[in-house]
């Protein structure tokens, strides 16, 4: 499976600003590393990176995730407001359950949108967006 | 020392379409609801209202000030569509223990007239755009929002995310969810106002447009001018005014996420978690419920405040709204006024559900009048399925 990094536009896209909590997160995508974080307390996993549990309020430490998991839910987008994604319609916007837990908002990418169901297998694909941003995108499994 | 409240006045600003600014919209609806009351002016000691437009114009302080209302309680809370309902509770509660003695609740929005709504792509919910700076590129987003910006994302796409996962986990259809826009459609016909009001059918529901699967074009609210307001004090003075008062009889309201990234589950409704509360509260059940004004995004938006209310089973919404029930004449007439499906749904249509119920609680709904009404139920939803409010309005109080 082949990506065209090119047609996802990423250049017009909204991009992450990484602050003192999420720079860890960034940082390691740009590595091609997936971190999530976990509680020292009561050991849930949370995605998106937090100051605090948000189960429990604990403290959190990071770990190195599988970058696996299934579709949880999802929409092909066919009609979009403002460019470049209503020239990117029809995608595919997606709720991906990690193997570790967590959702991630996401889009799938890299395959026809039929292929893509609820509880489909997919895997992180990293895919550099500027200087200092890698953005997180899934692909179906192998 | 706590007092029974009730609502005194209701007013509705010019719409669906309208050449007002948001503000002209709050001092219309203002008006209208302050002479509806035969309230003066200087009676209100309390104000709540918030705004869903670039640039927070008439957030609560400025429209405070434009208004010369000065507050000894005061609300600006901001949860989507859902706040008004959540200031209903607010200012019971604040009114109950004498925090004031009337309070004005007051919305006004020109999002049809100023299209400015960033309805289904760039961004997401709640990440408001100047529409100069949308114009000079694409933006560094901090925050949660950093986390769903890059993808596309938006109002319609968001909500089809909890229709898809209904429609696997209990195998609710397109169909059905027709059903409910159909039936709000129908309501509409009663509505000299209504945006839309010529009848439609299942199939032009499933025929029309596809915006992010399963949302149909049909699926989806609206989006109109509009302005309300709600006229709040205790019960014993309510009794001395111009209008038959409508009782605040229970409010209650649930947050469980703001991005739809974040929803626990994708198929249960936040004010599922405050539903008994609600009913306990108003000292009433189900069946005594004679109409329903809920909050109507979209058409999933519906079924699954039906279900989180416990109007329903879990997973039942479907089969449940295929009989024509939520039509006036049916057994459970919803949306009287045609909802935000045909009728009027600027940014945040919370505070219409309410007014709607008022004016079916009070016998003056015109031709979409419930027989004999004495109970209603009105709710909000705000950001995606994120926030929600609900209140029982009661004829009298039991």
């Amino acid at each position: 499976m082949s990506i065209n990094v090119e047609a996802l536009r990423l250049a017009e896209r909204d991009l992450p600003m990484p602050d003192p909590v999420t720079r860890p997160y960034w940082e390691a995508l740009n590595r091609g590393e997936f971190l999530l974080q976990r509680c020292v307390t009561c050991g849930q996993a949370q995605y998106y990176p937090r100051a605090i549990c948000s189960h429990c309020a604990g403290d959190v430490e990071w770990f190195t995730a599988s970058g696996r998991g299934a579709v949880h839910t999802f929409s092909i987008v066919r009609m979009a407001f403002a460019e470049p994604f209503s020239s990117l319609v029809p995608y595919v916007f997606a709720v991906v359950e990690l193997d570790e837990g967590p959702l991630v908002l996401t889009n799938i990418i890299g395959c026809p949108i039929d292929d893509v169901r609820i509880g489909t297998r997919v895997r992180l694909e990293p895919v550099k967006a500027s200087d200092e941003i890698t953005l997180p995108f899934w692909v179906l499994e192998d | 020392m706590t007092r029974n409240v009730a609502i005194a006045g209701i007013g509705l600003s010019d719409y669906p379409i309208s050449p007002f600014t948001p503000e002209q919209h709050i001092a219309q609806a203002f008006q209208r609801a302050l002479a509806d009351s035969g309230l003066r002016k200087e009676d209100i000691d309390g104000f709540a209202c918030t705004g869903d437009s670039v640039p927070h114009i008439e957030d609560a302080v400025n429209s405070a000030e434009q208004l010369g209302i000065h507050p000894r309680y005061y609300d600006g809370t901001f949860t989507g569509g859902s706040v008004f309902e959540l200031m209903i509770q607010h200012a019971s509660a604040a009114i109950a223990v004498g925090e004031c003695e009337v309070a004005l609740i007051v919305y006004g929005s020109d999002s049809r007239s100023r299209r400015k709504r960033q309805n289904g792509s760039k961004g997401g919910y709640g990440l408001v755009y100047d529409p100069r700076q949308a114009s000079q590129g694409p933006l560094r987003v901090g925050g949660p929002m950093a986390f769903e910006a890059s993808y596309g994302g938006g109002i319609i796409c968001s909500y089809a995310l909890a229709a898809q996962r209904h429609m696997y986990e209990f195998g609710t259809t397109s169909e059905q969810l027709a059903e409910i826009a159909v039936a709000t459609r129908y309501n509409a016909g009663f509505n000299p106002s209504a945006l839309y009001r010529d009848p439609i059918t299942v199939e032009d529901v499933l025929n029309s447009r596809m915006m992010a699967d399963p949302l149909h074009q049909l699926d989806c609210c609206v989006v109109s001018d509009a302005g309300g307001a709600v006229i709040l004090t205790t019960e014993e003075r309510a009794r001395d005014l111009k209008q038959q008062p409508v009782h605040v009889l229970a409010a209650k309201s649930c947050m469980t996420h703001w991005q739809i990234g974040q929803m626990p589950s994708f198929t249960t409704a936040p004010v599922s978690h405050v539903a008994d509360a609600l009913f306990a509260a108003a000292g009433v059940t189900h069946s005594d419920i004679d109409v329903l004004e809920l909050y109507d995004s979209f058409t999933i938006t519906v079924l699954m405040q039906l279900e989180g209310l416990g109007f329903c089973k879990k997973g039942e919404g479907g089969p449940f709204v295929s009989d024509g029930k939520l039509k006036v004449g049916g057994a459970l007439p919803t949306n009287t006024d045609g909802g935000g499906l045909s009728s009027s749904h600027p940014g945040m249509r919370g505070i219409f559900t309410i007014i709607e119920a008022v004016r079916q609680l009070r016998g003056a709904a015109g031709d979409a009048q419930v027989p004999d009404c004495k109970l209603a139920l009105a709710s909000g939803s705000g950001g995606i399925l994120s926030s929600m409010g609900a209140t029982i309005l009661g004829k009298e109080r039991p």
